[in-house]
């Protein structure tokens, strides 16, 4: 059950945290989006402000509603365009389209983004029209990843909101002979109160035009406490597309004359084409374009393309690698670059003599598939020295510059076209699909459309990297950590280093998702999987707190309090298990309770679940997830809440059984009958709790309340069996292992 | 084998020439332009395809087309042909999806079963959906919405 929420989720969890926290908090690490500036209202106190306003409007805000989320007028950040019609046209009905270089995975980017523009332009939500992810109509974005859609994007939306609002005002100005300061504005709607009956829209101040910039003093943006659809939960712009099956994935387009495209695959990674037989496709009817090992049959229906492939006859050579899944972290240990310091201070040995117990342990994760609902897709045509792309991807603009390239284009006469995504999770970073679609285009000039196949999505998945921890540490005989020693292979090192107060540390890291790995040393590519490295990073470092409370005879989460003066990562932990109800016990108590915590990308989240360990079958059932989020200023209550849910779910797949099965460079997982996501049987009753901490810019919600689902799981299912699992996933044949173990 | 095979369509006959062992999803998608019917698997394991046969929810990628000869066949497309369908606007309501993309399937999964069982429990709920996946992790929700969808409480919760 989630707590009773509708429009008024947020606000009214919001106020049940409201008293205890009133007062800003330090903000954190490296926040450089953070603003203590106390500013615009010179002169009045809280009260004053707040009676001004009439009541109710802040009362979801209980901390510093002075302190304005002020971005960089418009931030030069991450290549975004200075000029404000790069993001937003007016019609002269005075509907508004806001464009955005981000795409629509599910994630909500399409709602949140037009609630920024509508509350920063002073237009109904309603109002707003959003066009995503379209190189041809939208100012360019680095990708759709890391939680940086609110976080980056969202100051330079809100920038030119603002900026375009200033400019409309002085328009109206003009237009009613007013001074701009008495104009007042609502749902795009220029009012003067001082002669009722005179107003003019900002429809009909543009014409559908672009807004002619103007030399300004200042374009302010609003102070939170005057946000009226920032804050709120908003109906999802792309609902009735999703319910009725009008939604358009890549995979949906279709042109006249287009040809559906199969392409002949290696059986393993690391195969080598010798030679192939395309006689007998070619007989049935396909088309086959062929380029030395790339060979596509082609059809004007997509089964029999499939069917047309099943008779191609091709040869490779298998000096592909002998590690499997199995073998893989001797493998990792063997082959990874050489450790890099990510973080030390103090000194190891030092802390080895202030130690009275030391407790060191290995922590392992498999390779685990993105596994998106939406195959790989992507539809292409290529005219007159022009190509258009309908792709699944999760950035389009770096697709461009690869697909152009590909066909010998300039990057100006690509245009890469973002309809919905079916979920992407870091996978869709990836565009081979897009790029065999286009030179297919151009290889048979008709359009052509390449939906991978479950197997080949396995087959060419960027895998969240397998990955080993080990953690030597030592503790006082007060219970205070006396040091830590943390190495980590394979995951790369974001957020390795500890938060917690330890006075001798090192973290050191070799490899990871984002490259600088040896060739051979990973079965194939790697890349960003949700929360990249953070989970692998989290798993190790809140399991081993947890063995180090059970070692100092400590609760878990008095041992962490004990240990943390970070105050946000503090105000997580109580208010996470103050919903949870948590009772101090040492561990393993019986009751299956477990807690875990974590920072990403200065989000900082703490996760309390409760899970029932069946001692015959190993089976873990997770009863009950509580998990608490502070990202800043929450911009759309609802939308964070289906991010942590949804994080939450997802999560108890790496956790309890994904794991990509792999021998010879075959992978054998091929479809969802033996790589297991979770299903609806596995959902635990979830409550989220949204910190309320309006007075820190946003920062991202969709990753941070994954990280902690594998560690949090471990340690209740310590709890609950008093046997730690330290391998990910957490099947039932290891559970039953460790038990066997005892 | 070659021929031409005529069935219901959402309310409207229909009729596809060609090789009948084709799978359904195929014909839908690509003969007959119904793109709201997914693919995810291929195999029947993931329940993005779901369509609806004769009032029975089935796996329209391992149905061949000469199996639906004669049948009324549905999809989400010919669901709430005149404004949402409770269930449609249940999920629009608990906002229960997230890219979207099993959406379909779960929505004319959920139908076949209140068609059956109009008055589920959560756990009769539960067990219906168990292999239509959905990896954005909307469970809890579609749950919800189908419960509200059946009037078996919890209306107005959300």
């Amino acid at each position: 059950m989630k707590p009773a929420d509708g429009t008024e989720t947020g606000a009214r969890a919001l106020t049940g945290q409201v008293g205890a926290f009133t007062e800003p908090l330090p903000h954190g690490r490296g926040s450089d989006q953070s603003h203590d500036r106390k500013g615009g209202v010179a002169g009045l106190s809280r009260r004053e402000l707040f009676d001004l306003a009439g009541p109710g409007l802040f009362l979801c805000f209980g901390v510093d509603w002075l302190a304005a989320q002020e971005p960089a007028r418009l931030p030069a950040r991450q290549g975004y365009p200075t000029d404000l019609n790069a993001y937003l046209r007016i019609a002269p009905d005075g509907r508004v389209t806001c464009f955005a270089g981000k795409v629509e995975l599910g994630q909500g980017a399409m709602t949140v983004l037009a609630q920024i523009l509508a509350e920063e332009l002073d237009v109904a939500y309603d109002q707003v029209d959003m066009v995503l992810g379209d190189t041809g109509l939208c100012p360019y974005d680095m990708g759709t990843f890391g939680s940086m859609n609110v976080r980056f994007f969202g100051p330079a939306l809100r920038g030119a909101g603002a900026e375009a609002r200033t400019i409309l005002l002085q328009m109206a100005g003009e237009q009613l002979h007013a001074p701009v300061a008495r104009l007042q504005v609502k749902g795009g709607l220029v009012t003067d109160p001082a002669t009722p009956g005179k107003s003019v829209t900002y429809g009909q101040l543009v014409q559908g035009k672009p807004i002619q910039l103007r030399h300004l003093q200042a374009a302010p943006v609003k102070p939170v406490g005057g946000y009226t659809v920032v804050g709120h939960a908003a109906p999802r712009k792309d609902a009735l597309d999703k319910v009725t099956g009008k939604a358009k994935y890549a995979g949906d387009f279709t042109l006249p004359g287009l040809l559906h495209a199969r392409l002949v695959r290696p059986p393993a990674h690391g195969a080598k084409f010798q030679d192939a037989d395309t006689s007998a496709a070619e007989k049935a009817g396909a088309r086959v374009i062929r380029d030395g090992g790339f060979i596509a049959v082609l059809h004007d229906r997509p089964d029999l393309a499939d069917r047309a492939l099943g008779l191609v006859k091709a040869r490779f050579e298998r000096p592909g690698p002998t590690m499997d899944d199995k073998t893989i972290f001797d493998h990792l240990l063997k082959t990874a670059p050489p450790l890099r310091d990510a973080g030390s201070s103090g000194d190891l040995a030092e802390g080895e003599k202030t130690s009275a117990a030391i407790v060191e342990q290995t922590y392992l994760n498999s390779y685990v598939a993105h596994a998106p609902m939406e195959p790989h897709s992507a539809t292409a045509t290529v005219e007159n020295g022009k190509a258009t792309v309908w792709a699944s991807t999760q950035t389009p603009f770096s697709l461009r510059q690869q697909v152009a390239q590909a066909i010998g284009l300039a990057p100006e006469h690509v245009r890469i076209i973002t309809p919905y995504v079916g979920g992407g999770f870091g996978g869709k970073s990836s565009g081979g699909q897009a790029i065999e679609a286009a030179r297919l285009a151009k290889a048979t000039g008709k359009p052509v459309q390449v939906v991978w196949s479950r197997a080949e999505e396995f087959f060419y998945d960027t895998f969240r990297p397998a990955a080993v921890v080990k953690i030597r540490s030592g503790l006082t005989s007060a219970g205070k950590i006396a040091f830590w020693d943390y190495k980590v292979y394979g995951a790369g090192e974001r957020e390795a280093k500890p938060y917690y107060d330890i006075p001798h540390q090192r973290t050191l890291s070799a490899g990871g998702w984002q490259g600088g790995n040896p060739p051979g040393m990973n079965l194939s590519a790697v890349g960003p999987w949700r929360a990249p490295s953070v989970n692998t990073n989290t798993f190790a470092r809140e399991s081993h707190m947890d063995a180090l409370a059970a070692k100092a005879g400590m609760d878990p989460l008095e041992f962490r309090l004990k240990n943390l003066s970070d105050a946000r990562m503090r105000r997580v932990l109580e208010a996470v298990a103050k919903q949870f109800g948590w009772k101090a016990a040492k561990t393993p108590s019986g009751r299956g309770a477990g807690v875990a915590c974590g920072i990403y990308s200065d989000a900082y989240t703490a996760t309390m679940a409760e899970v029932a360990v069946d001692p015959k079958t190993g089976h873990v059932q997770v009863k009950r997830v509580v998990s608490a989020l502070d990202v800043g200023l929450v911009i759309n209550p609802d939308g964070l809440r289906q991010q942590m849910e949804g994080c939450i779910a997802m999560g108890l797949g790496y956790a309890l059984t994904e794991e990509v099965h792999f021998k010879d460079g075959e992978v054998l997982d091929r479809n969802f009958d033996s790589y297991q996501i979770p299903r609806f049987s596995w959902m635990p009753r979830v409550e989220t709790i949204l910190i309320d901490n309006p007075g820190m810019a946003a920062v991202g919600g969709g990753e941070p309340p994954i990280i902690t689902v594998g560690a949090v799981i471990a340690n209740a299912i310590y709890d609950a069996a008093g046997v730690r699992l330290r391998q990910l996933p957490m099947t039932p044949a290891r559970v039953l292992e460790a038990l066997k173990k005892g | 084998m070659e021929r031409t095979i005529s069935f219901t369509l959402n309310g409207k006959p229909a009729s596809v020439k060609g090789e009948d062992d084709r799978m359904l999803l195929w014909v839908l998608r690509s003969d007959l332009g119904l793109t709201g019917t997914k693919f995810g698997c291929g195999e029947g394991l993931c329940g993005a395809c779901t369509v609806i046969v004769n009032r029975e929810a089935v796996r329209s990628c391992s149905v061949p087309v000469k199996d639906v000869a004669g049948k009324q066949v549905m999809t989400i497309e010919g669901l709430g042909q005149s404004g949402l369908h409770t269930i449609q606007a249940a999920f629009v309501k608990h906002h229960a999806f997230q890219c979207g993309y099993c959406t379909p399937g779960m929505i004319l999964n959920a139908y076949a079963l209140l068609l059956k069982t109009p008055k589920p429990t959560p756990g009769q709920i539960t067990k219906h959906m168990e292999d239509n996946l959905c990896r954005c992790g909307a469970h809890t929700r579609i749950v919800d919405a189908i419960a509200e969808a059946a009037g078996a409480g919890r209306g107005g919760v959300r």
